[in-house]
């Protein structure tokens, strides 16, 4: 057996396991070695349990004998950002609130995998509640930049963009609200999607931004996030938003979709802040799609500036109520200092959460309290409609819009970390689709004279996620940037 | 919105109902004056002629057959609770 199983991608060993190659069990196996190999470094696992991971592949393995209809991933090891109920499983959010919390169900994402055939391997690092661009915020432990362990993986979802990057994990799922599943996707060197907001069930994600939050998929490849994709897109009448379409077959798309596209270059991506060797890795990938005959051109997205701040407004005041719900009454931690009714929710949430947590529900009770609705949320609300007006306007006349990820490759841990603000500038370019609710994808396009990878981002139109997939398939077919893996 | 950078840290504290310590305070105190700094830049954007949105694809009137659904057991329901007696969830006394 090839001791690279698990840099393999999902569609490779779909075929082995088809072919009776390979089994589930085996590649389960060898999966769960290569995290007691490096997760020491890497510390993306919040939670693992073998023998449940060996039972699911083994039931794999017998659907597959006796001739049983499978799933599209059925076989294959997928890893769980610790933010989706999984029934029976630890969810802990990154958080001390939530230290001892077994989920009662599944979350509809994850009931989908499960019917997909996919082998629920592991639970993965986060920061806190999914605030924050480093995983630096989680409450247990801080998980390291494969490339290098001295670097940050990036956040929220930076456990997903670890294990994939790391082979710990074949697929993952991770939560974008800013940014959370494409920047660690650019700074870890693996393919990550936000959908459009609306294609993925919510249900059972524990909600940050509820207007902004979208569960997506991270991979070694374009196929297969696709792949990924369709197991989990569709309606739900569980998510009130969820919205009502007919899932296409995203991958077969991949194919039969090869443009020319008409691609947008946003110039306010391009400007102050932007590292220069991203800038000329993003440049190299817009002269790729020009050779092959798409038509390149300039648009403006004039809201930009806006959206930093209308995202800190609108998520913080989103979460300080969606993180009501930790109270200390009916699950999670209640402190035992309490004496009162309300020692029990102050005191327990001053013991649970951490302290960008705080910070967050601090600023965004603030911007709802009384006296300030108006100059703050309501404010925000209309900004957010220019930001969406932005990018209707210019999908008017281009297909999809390039841009870099990240303004800058992968930081050394600490470095931003007493500086919320810094780091809320980390997420410049990810933040305005959330806000849009328009879906993007990052794919690896080069890496820096320090080896660390960089990620360009296309950002494609609402509900045309085969669109979107078959533009960065097309730069990833003729690059070898997703071949590459960190030594470890 | 010009005057508003200093936050009352005590009401807000009380209203999120966070017990935060006098570090805590003083620390959120100036960052959060910052970040409500740079969030001023708001103030430039035109939106005299905006809707405010909610959402970025409002769907409306979502509705459901009325049909009973298994839920959760009050075994399940009650299994993550910090302290349970006789089915109940357990608070201290909220009215004297």
């Amino acid at each position: 057996m090839s001791e690279s199983l698990h840099y393999k991608t999902a569609s490779e060993l779909s075929l082995m396991l088809a072919d009776k190659s390979l089994s589930a069990v085996e590649l389960t196996k060898d999966v769960l070695s290569r995290i007691h190999k490096v997760d020491e470094k890497i510390k993306a696992v919040t939670h693992l349990d073998e023998e449940d991971a060996l039972g699911q592949a083994k039931a794999s393995d017998e659907r597959r004998a006796v001739g049983e209809e499978l799933g599209a991933l059925d076989g294959i090891p997928i890893g769980i950002k610790d933010i989706l109920a999984v029934k029976g499983q630890p969810l802990t959010c990154g958080s001390k609130i939530l230290e001892n919390f077994v989920s009662p169900y599944d979350a509809t994402s994850i009931a989908k995998l499960k019917r997909s055939g996919g082998i629920l391997l592991c639970r993965l690092n986060m920061d806190e509640f999914a605030m924050g661009s480093s995983t630096e915020n989680s409450s247990y432990f801080v998980t390291s930049n494969p490339w290098d362990l001295q670097c940050i993986p990036g956040g929220s979802s930076g456990g997903s963009a670890a294990a994939v990057a790391s082979g710990e994990a074949i697929l993952t799922l991770g939560t974008d609200t800013g940014g959370s599943i494409r920047q660690p996707a650019s700074l870890c060197g693996v393919v990550g999607m936000k959908p459009t907001y609306g294609l993925v069930s919510r249900y059972g994600l524990v909600a940050f931004a509820s207007s902004l939050d979208q569960i997506g998929p991270l991979g070694r490849s374009v196929e297969d996030v696709a792949l990924l994709l369709h197991s989990i897109a569709g309606y739900d009448k569980k998510d009130s938003t969820s919205f009502k379409l007919e899932v296409p077959e995203y991958r077969p798309e991949l194919h039969e979709k090869k443009g020319p596209w008409k691609l947008g270059i946003p110039k306010e991506y391009f400007g102050e802040g932007l590292d220069a060797e991203v800038r000329a890795a993003v440049d190299r990938a817009i002269d790729y799609y020009r050779s092959i005959g798409c038509k390149i051109q300039e648009v403006s997205l004039p809201h930009t500036e806006y959206a930093v701040a209308t995202y800190y407004i609108l998520a913080t005041a989103e979460a300080s109520s969606n993180l009501a719900r930790f109270d200390g009454v009916r699950y999670g931690r209640r402190s035992e200092k309490a004496t009162s009714h309300v020692d029990v929710y102050s005191k327990s949430r001053a013991e649970g959460f951490g302290e960008e947590v705080k910070r967050r529900v601090i600023l965004g009770t603030y911007v709802l309290s009384s006296g300030y609705y108006d100059a703050y949320y309501l404010r925000a609300q209309k900004v957010r409609t220019l930001i969406r007006n932005d990018f209707l306007k210019v999908y008017e006349e281009v297909d999809a819009l390039l841009t870099p990820t990240a303004p800058t490759v992968a930081f050394k841990k600490g470095e931003r970390a007493s500086d919320p603000l810094a780091m809320y500038l980390s997420d410049i370019f990810t933040i305005s689709t959330n806000l849009a609710g328009v879906p993007a994808i990052s794919v690896p396009c080069g890496s820096s004279s320090s080896g660390l990878p960089i990620g360009l981002q296309v950002i494609g139109k609402p509900f045309q996620e085969s669109d979107l997939l078959a533009i960065a398939h097309s730069f990833e077919q003729a690059h070898d940037f997703s071949k590459v893996h960190p030594s470890l | 919105m010009a005057n508003t950078q200093k936050i009352d840290i005590d009401y807000v504290a009380d209203l999120a109902r966070i017990a935060l310590t006098d570090d805590e305070k003083d620390l959120f105190s100036k960052q959060l004056g910052d970040i409500l700094g740079y969030i001023e830049k708001l103030e430039s954007a035109d939106i005299s002629q905006v809707e405010p949105m909610a959402h970025a694809f409002p769907v409306y009137n979502v509705w459901d057959e009325d049909e009973p659904d298994e839920g959760l057991s009050v075994d399940d329901a009650l299994k993550n609770a910090p302290a349970v007696r006789d089915n109940m969830f357990v608070v201290p006394k909220v009215v004297e």
